[in-house]
Order: C-alpha cells, then sequence, then structure tokens
C-alpha cells in the first residue's frame, strides 16, 4: 500500500532534498510520515507561491518536489511557466487529480480529471499517470525515481 | 519620499556579499549599481514571486543573505509570501518599493494606493524585525541596522511613481545570470 512511509522512502531514494506541499485530503494522509522525516514540509499559502520557493531552492543547487492538488496547479500556471520555461529549471510536481476514480467510475460531473490532463499538457511538461491504488509501493518509488532523476521539468498526474 | 534611485543607492551600500534580486521597475536601475553574480534580476518573471524565489535560496543555502527589491504591486499578487517567509528565521530582507503604481505599464493606480499599511501587514505576517522609512535621509541612516542581524526583515520604503519609463530589461540572459548565481554560491 502506498502511504506516508513508503511515499517518504521514496523521496529519500529518489535524492530529493525539500518538499514544497500544499496538501490536500489525499496527500494530507502523508502528513505524519513527513512531519516526522527529515522532509518537513515546506508550507507554503497558495500553490504559485510554491513554486516560487521551489525556483529559488534550485537556483541554490537543491532539489525540491512540489505536491499540490489539480486545482492549485491551475492557479499556479504563470509560475509553472516562468520556472520551466523562462528559467529553464527542472520543476518537479506531483500533481493529484481530485476525483479520478470518481470519474471512472461514472460517478463524478467533477471537472478536475478532464482539465488537468489538458493543462499539464497545455504547459508543455512531460507527466506520466500514477494510480497509487493499484500500484506497490516499490512502483511509486521508480514512479518518483523516473520523476527526480529527468533532466528537465516533469509532472507525476496522482489518482485521487 | 525618495526616489527609487536613492533608495537602492542606499541598498547597494549596505547589501555586503547578500544575493539582491531586482524585479520589475527596479531592473531598471539596479543594474548601473550592481552587476555582479550576486545580482540575479529576475525578469522574464513571474509577477510576485520575488519573495518566494528569495526564500528559496535562503532555505538552500543556509545562511545566505537575500536582499528583495520588491514592488508593492508585486507583493500585493502573492501577500501570502510574507505568512511563509515569516515562518522562517533565515537571513531574508524585504525591501518594499511602495510607490503606490503599476509603474512599468504605464502608471496606473494599485488597489488601496496609499492605505495598505504594509508595516502591520509584515508584522503580522510573522516578522519581527520592520522598518519603514519615508526619505531618503533616513533610510540612509537607517539601512545599516535594516539590513544587518537576524532576519527576516520587512524595510517598506515610499517612494515616488515615475512615468513614462521604457519597460525594463535584465542585463542579461536568464541562462547567464542562472550560471553565474550558481557558479559564485558554489550550487550545483
Amino acid at each position: 500500500m502506498v502511504n506516508g512511509a513508503s511515499v517518504v522512502a521514496a523521496l529519500e531514494d529518489a535524492g530529493i532534498t525539500h518538499l514544497v506541499w500544499i496538501p490536500d485530503s489525499h496527500f494530507g494522509t502523508w502528513e505524519a510520515a513527513l512531519s516526522a522525516s527529515r522532509f518537513k514540509p515546506i508550507r507554503p499559502c497558495r500553490e504559485g507561491e510554491a513554486v516560487g520557493v521551489a525556483i529559488g531552492l534550485m537556483l541554490g543547487g537543491a532539489k525540491p518536489l512540489v505536491v499540490m492538488q489539480c486545482t492549485g496547479f491551475f492557479e499556479a500556471g504563470d509560475a509553472v511557466r516562468n520556472a520551466a520555461h523562462d528559467l529553464k529549471l527542472p520543476l518537479k510536481l506531483i500533481v493529484g487529480v481530485r476525483s479520478w476514480h470518481a470519474a471512472q467510475a461514472g460517478k463524478s460531473r467533477d471537472t478536475c480529471p478532464h482539465f488537468a490532463d489538458k493543462l499539464v499538457a497545455a504547459w508543455e511538461l512531460p507527466h506520466t499517470r500514477f494510480d497509487p491504488t493499484a500500484a506497490t509501493p516499490e512502483q511509486a518509488a521508480g514512479a518518483i525515481r523516473d520523476l527526480a532523476a529527468g533532466p528537465g521539468p516533469g509532472v507525476i498526474l496522482w489518482a485521487e | 519620499m525618495m526616489t527609487l534611485r536613492e533608495a537602492l543607492e542606499v541598498v547597494a551600500a549596505h547589501r555586503r556579499d547578500h544575493v539582491v534580486i531586482p524585479t520589475m521597475a527596479s531592473i531598471g536601475v539596479w543594474p548601473a549599481l550592481s552587476d555582479t553574480p550576486r545580482d540575479f534580476h529576475y525578469l522574464p518573471s513571474s509577477m510576485g514571486q520575488m519573495v518566494s524565489v528569495g526564500l528559496g535560496l535562503c532555505l538552500a543555502k543556509p545562511g545566505l543573505g537575500v536582499v528583495v527589491l520588491a514592488g508593492d504591486g508585486s507583493l500585493l499578487m502573492n501577500l501570502g509570501c510574507l505568512v511563509t517567509a515569516g515562518q522562517y528565521r533565515v537571513p531574508l530582507s524585504v525591501v518594499l518599493i511602495d510607490n503606490g503604481l503599476y509603474e512599468v505599464t504605464g502608471g496606473q493606480p494599485l488597489a488601496g494606493a496609499g492605505r495598505v499599511d504594509f508595516g502591520a501587514l509584515a508584522r503580522a505576517a510573522g516578522f519581527d524585525r520592520v522598518y519603514g522609512y519615508e526619505s531618503a535621509g533616513e533610510w540612509a541612516a537607517g539601512a545599516a541596522e535594516a539590513l544587518a542581524g537576524d532576519g527576516p526583515v520587512f524595510v517598506w520604503l515610499k517612494v515616488a511613481g515615475e512615468m513614462g519609463k521604457a519597460t525594463p530589461a535584465p542585463p542579461r540572459p536568464m541562462a547567464e545570470q542562472i550560471e553565474r548565481l550558481r557558479a559564485v554560491l558554489d550550487a550545483p
């Protein structure tokens, strides 16, 4: 089962130095494990701001990971554009896709799953999809390792 | 009230080895005052992100001093950054250039121009050290204290708006700026 503890282990394994996050109800279940780890999360107030902090971290030689829900990703578009395309920094994101499972089951009219794919593509960010309910901790670690290892920006669309 | 150049001349005289991050209108002046690898002219930018970028640098390189030259219009786009920065005891100095205008777009007034107490906002956000100056003389006299010591620090400067200036440009391409900054910070 992919949970906070396995995510912390995956971040360690991937060489992530800092976690910048704004949790949603899914990512919030990682809070205890993250707070007890060396990845005491950096807590900004809004998602564009999270990307700004990540820009500074990357300029200073760190390897941050930014975690946010897709609703916040929608808000953060200009900061993402600036980081990935103006500054050409290797911005790494995990973006939670709200209601993805419900939408797959035909039980949600939430527009998040529809627009998450389109907006990540619009910003020309290489991305993969990951469903933590259908994956092992080892597979989660592999996905995060692949994200971190890429030379440029990248996104994992994380099914919620 | 002081001019933008007067305000920035004082910063230049007191910045020591801190990284300085000018944005927007200050980029039209700062390169003439200082253009070292520790001057990161944040343009092209995402407006409002300069304090967040400065905080990230402080967190990546513990002990590194960073001075952010923030416009009031930019800060108002991302006020939460003060709350975020207020959580950390880092040597981050936010120098607010308050002219009440979106200067680089032709001088349109800001929301709340002249009515916002930026010092109170910074204090409420967690900045323990907040300074405010209305004249170049006061700023020159207070800068040594304001820009030294523990952070984060918030400095609120009342600056005269200047109309009709060309949109500023950074002195060199962003890729070159990043390469210079990383080299001087020994950042991989």
